[in-house]
């Protein structure tokens, strides 16, 4: 029996993926654990193995095509002695059900082999020139120009029947980017130039996430000014007495911020709708930026984990999280974020919740400041933090409780000792 | 009595309108059409179809002068003109009958007379000094054009025709004038032509068929000549003097100099003027440029409800664009009323219409000249095959003839294709699914043609632009 290889959920949110690109041809032979493809996610790229010995048969979607459905058709893999015509027979209900399955918003089968647009799309307007195996329809003609002008062919909106991209949508697509490279250097009036450029997986799901987090919770802010100054010299003395490890002041944030949530649970929590979930460890979202956005990998069970714990735990997501290669397990979950700007400069700034976590940490510059201190002024290293709160979940006072928590544990880290 | 109520009412018959009609009661829509003479308009009983049964007696009529060329003997060939005639209008009959049936299989309402636009949503149409009005939620006009007469230039019926005078001729002419070369002028100098008349075309531009490539129009020339129609080019007709059994034609040449052709019949095929007169244009602030109503790509005037196709409208003015134009206007119709069945709707591209030529040779060609080509900007490849280098055209006796093709060199994309020979309007339909599907050279290289058939010359043809011909 051939094996059908569809596009797999790689994380419990997954709805689509990306086939970055196949590392196989058809014809090759393959057997359990061969590196067949990169997907990549919404967050990461991962490689999809082979779980079965076989031959590639048929693969069916192009390296790169976007937003293919979990459970789609991607390849077969022939078992010995098959020869490609089962294939045929494979391919057919495969196609049906994923249009039972899918959308509204995309193709759907009106009878065997035949695909048509949902009427629900205006038929003048550009319709995205993708049918059920992903493969992109554009005449031939549009085809070559877009090859010859180095134009990616997917960028590119059909307008012909079934949205084939033709002739015509290769030369709009052309005359926009041209008239952008024009503009640039002569015109200084009208419309600002610009370029388009291509939405990522990431940066799409980041638009997604953060426009639902704004729109739908209610946020509230509370900030405090942290002393660091005992904090200092406590990571000076940890930092000194060994040469394997380098703790930061984020790892003591992360830790305070921890050792805060379990003595203030009413802030470990998510509003669920009917329901809160109050958690019962407290695993810190730790926002990472990388290129093309930023992903927020999870210390698990950061109150029970040291500083040194922290800080290589921290070290290692990051590396991981700036070569794309975080699991879903490494950056899913997590019941509280931290947002770092302080190490650019940043005084202070108030933080997008990490729906469906119910508070996030925006951490400012730690920065020498005049204070006033019993009538005197003195200097102090200070650093401003502000606590983005889902009202829903969290009152002003849960909230405010929970700072001074956070405060204490940075501003008396021996405190977490306790 | 109330009025009559319709969803959709066509006015005009012909090709564009009868297929709208079709098209709108397939639809589901409550559909009529007026016509005031026969149903199928001019194509159908005074143009395509007449014209074409008259070349092919004229066809067979050559074949039968050259039977002894195929080892055939064919004694004294001879031609009864009036039965030529006879066959030609019975066709026209039968087809026009078949019009009236598929009227009725579809349900639609034939209204017979003169149809004019009261307003949006209103027709009256006249018979008989009777006159009724129908309400139509949405009005199509599709009354086509006529001939264009000059005033110097009046077709009488009796020695100066215009198309119609020249298929229901009662007499052979002996020498006949044919004033333009465009496909109807054409077509009436080969048929009388092949029948035994001296003819003589004039154009005023500088070649026949001027809407063809050059290449094919130098052709065409050449080939008219050797059959030995006289063809005068850069040249007009200023003034026709009738005398009691004879046209005295003053044929004024582009150099100045001017000569007299005395002739017994001319046939005026100067071009078309659109049907925009008493059909209440005016009224209903419809605009009319140059004879003709203009629409937007789907065929709405801009006034609410009222439309236009075919002839009446920008050009091309042929049958098949009046066709499309119809079923896309009456779909277009549908969708925009929320028909949620119609997908994949688009307007008309004028560029990839063919246009067609039933002399002998017969012309037939899609999309840009290679001059026009040139001109708008392509570096072009141009290919090029001869009959002569076809197994099935010289088995058919027809040796004459060439297919050339016109490519972007860099985008592959054929821009345009053009053929004059035998069959050539059955074939260019080949290139204009190419070019509606926008293949390139490499699509049409890896197409196989069948053997031995003449289109392998537009294989070919293609080849040869690219330097790949194998029979040549």
């Amino acid at each position: 029996m051939a094996i059908s290889l569809t596009m797999p959920a790689l994380s419990p949110t997954m709805e689509t993926g990306t086939l970055a690109k196949w590392l196989v041809n058809e014809g090759d032979v393959v057997e359990s654990g061969t590196v067949l493809a990169e997907i990549e996610t919404d967050k990461a790229t991962m490689e999809l193995e082979s779980i079965d010995d076989g031959v590639v048969g048929k693969l069916f979607v192009a390296d790169g095509a976007e937003e293919i459905p979990v459970g789609q058709l991607i390849a077969v893999i022939l078992e010995d002695g098959e020869d490609a015509s089962v294939i045929e027979n494979l391919e057919l209900p495969t196609v049906i059900k994923l249009a039972s399955s899918s959308t509204s918003s995309e193709p759907v089968v009106d009878e065997p082999g035949t695909i048509s647009v949902p009427s629900a799309v205006p038929l003048t307007e550009p319709v995205p020139a993708i049918n059920s195996s992903n493969r992109i329809l554009a005449s031939p003609l549009a085809k070559r120009i877009a090859q010859q002008n180095g134009y990616d062919i997917s960028n590119i909106s059909g307008s012909g029947p079934r949205g084939r991209i033709i002739k015509r949508d290769v030369e709009n697509y052309s005359n926009t980017t041209n008239s952008t490279e024009m503009t640039a250097t002569t015109d200084m009036e009208g419309k600002a130039p610009f370029d388009v450029i291509k939405l990522s997986n990431m940066r799409k799901t980041i638009a997604k996430r953060l426009t639902e987090s704004k729109q739908n919770v209610p946020h509230f802010y509370l900030s405090v000014d942290i002393e660091l100054d005992n904090l200092l010299g406590a990571r000076k003395e940890l930092n000194s007495m060994s040469d394997e490890y380098k703790i930061s002041v984020n790892d003591f944030v992360i830790k305070s911020c921890a050792a805060a949530l379990i003595k203030v649970p009413d802030a470990n929590v998510q509003y669920c709708g009917d329901v809160m979930h109050q958690y019962k460890r407290a695993d810190i979202s730790v926002a990472v930026a990388i290129e093309g956005g930023l992903i927020t990998p999870v210390i698990r069970g950061a109150d029970k984990k040291g500083l040194r714990q922290i800080s290589e735990e921290v070290k290692n997501l990051a590396i991981k999280a700036h070569q794309g290669k975080l699991a879903p397990e490494e950056y899913e979950g997590g019941t509280f974020s931290i947002s770092n700007m302080g190490m650019m400069g940043i005084k202070q700034f108030d933080a997008v919740i990490n729906s469906p976590q119910a508070a996030i940490l925006a951490v400012g510059a730690g920065e020498q400041r005049p204070i006033v201190k019993n009538g005197e002024l003195s200097i102090a290293t200070v650093m401003t933090v502000t606590l983005s709160c889902d009202h829903r979940a969290i009152d002003g006072a849960v909230g405010a409780a929970y700072l001074a928590a956070v405060k204490t544990f940075l501003e008396q880290p021996s405190a977490m000792l306790l | 009595m109330s009025n009559q109520k319709f969803d959709i009412v066509v006015l005009g018959s012909g090709p564009g309108g009868y297929v709208a009609a079709i098209r709108s009661a397939q639809l589901g829509f409550k559909t009529a059409i007026v016509e005031r003479a026969e149903l199928g308009g001019i194509c159908l009983n005074w143009g395509c179809i007449p014209t074409k049964a008259l070349l092919r007696s004229a066809e067979v009529f050559h074949n039968m002068k050259n039977a002894s060329e195929y080892g055939l003997i064919a004694n004294q060939p001879g031609f009864d003109l009036e039965k030529v005639v006879a066959r030609s209008r019975g066709i026209a009959a039968q087809l026009s009958g078949g019009i009236k049936h598929l009227m009725k299989k579809n349900k639609i309402t034939v209204i017979e007379g003169n149809g004019v636009l009261v307003s949006p949503g209103k027709m009256s149409v006249e018979k008989d000094g009777k006159k009724i009005l129908i309400d139509a939620t949405e009005i199509i006009l599709s009354t086509g054009a006529r001939a264009k007469e000059l005033p110097h230039l009046k077709p009488d019926g009796d020695m100066i025709w215009n198309y119609r005078h020249a298929l229901v001729p009662k007499k052979m002419p002996k020498k006949m004038l044919v004033i333009g070369s465009g496909a109807i002028g054409i077509e009436f100098a080969s048929f009388y032509n092949e029948l035994g008349a001296d003819v003589t075309v004039i154009e005023m531009m500088d070649r026949v068929l001027p809407v063809e490539d050059e290449e094919i129009s130098a052709f065409a020339a050449k080939s008219f000549n050797s059959q030995g129609i006289k063809i005068l080019t850069s040249a007009s007709v200023t003034n026709l003097e009738k005398k009691q059994k004879s046209v005295v034609c003053t044929v004024e040449h582009k150099d100045g100099k001017s000569e007299k052709i005395e002739v017994d019949i001319v046939i005026v095929a100067i071009g078309i003027d659109g049907n925009v007169e008493n059909i209440g244009l005016e009224a209903n602030k419809i605009k009319v440029e140059r004879g003709h109503v203009v629409t937007d790509e789907w065929g709405h005037t801009g006034v609410k409800s009222i439309h236009a196709i075919g002839d009446l409208t920008g050009p091309p003015w042929l049958a098949h664009k009046a066709s499309h134009e119809g079923v896309i206007l009456v779909e277009k119709i549908a969708r925009d009323k929320g028909n949620k069945e119609i997908k994949d709707l688009h307007p008309i591209d004028k560029g990839n219409i063919p246009g067609c030529t039933y002399s002998r040779p017969q012309v037939a060609s899609v999309g840009l000249t290679e001059k026009a080509a040139i001109s708008a900007g392509h570096n072009v490849k141009v290919g090029r095959f001869p009959f002569i280098g076809n197994g099935k055209a010289i088995a058919m006796g027809e040796a004459e003839g060439m297919v050339k093709t016109v490519f972007d060199a860099k985008t592959g994309e054929l821009l345009g294709a053009h053929m004059i020979g035998a069959e050539v309007t059955e074939m260019i339909q080949g290139y204009t699914i190419s070019r509606t599907l926008e293949t390139t050279e490499t699509d049409l290289m890896h197409t196989v043609f069948p053997h031995p058939t003449m289109s392998e010359m537009m294989h070919e043809a293609v080849l040869d632009a690219f330097d790949k011909t194998l029979h040549m």
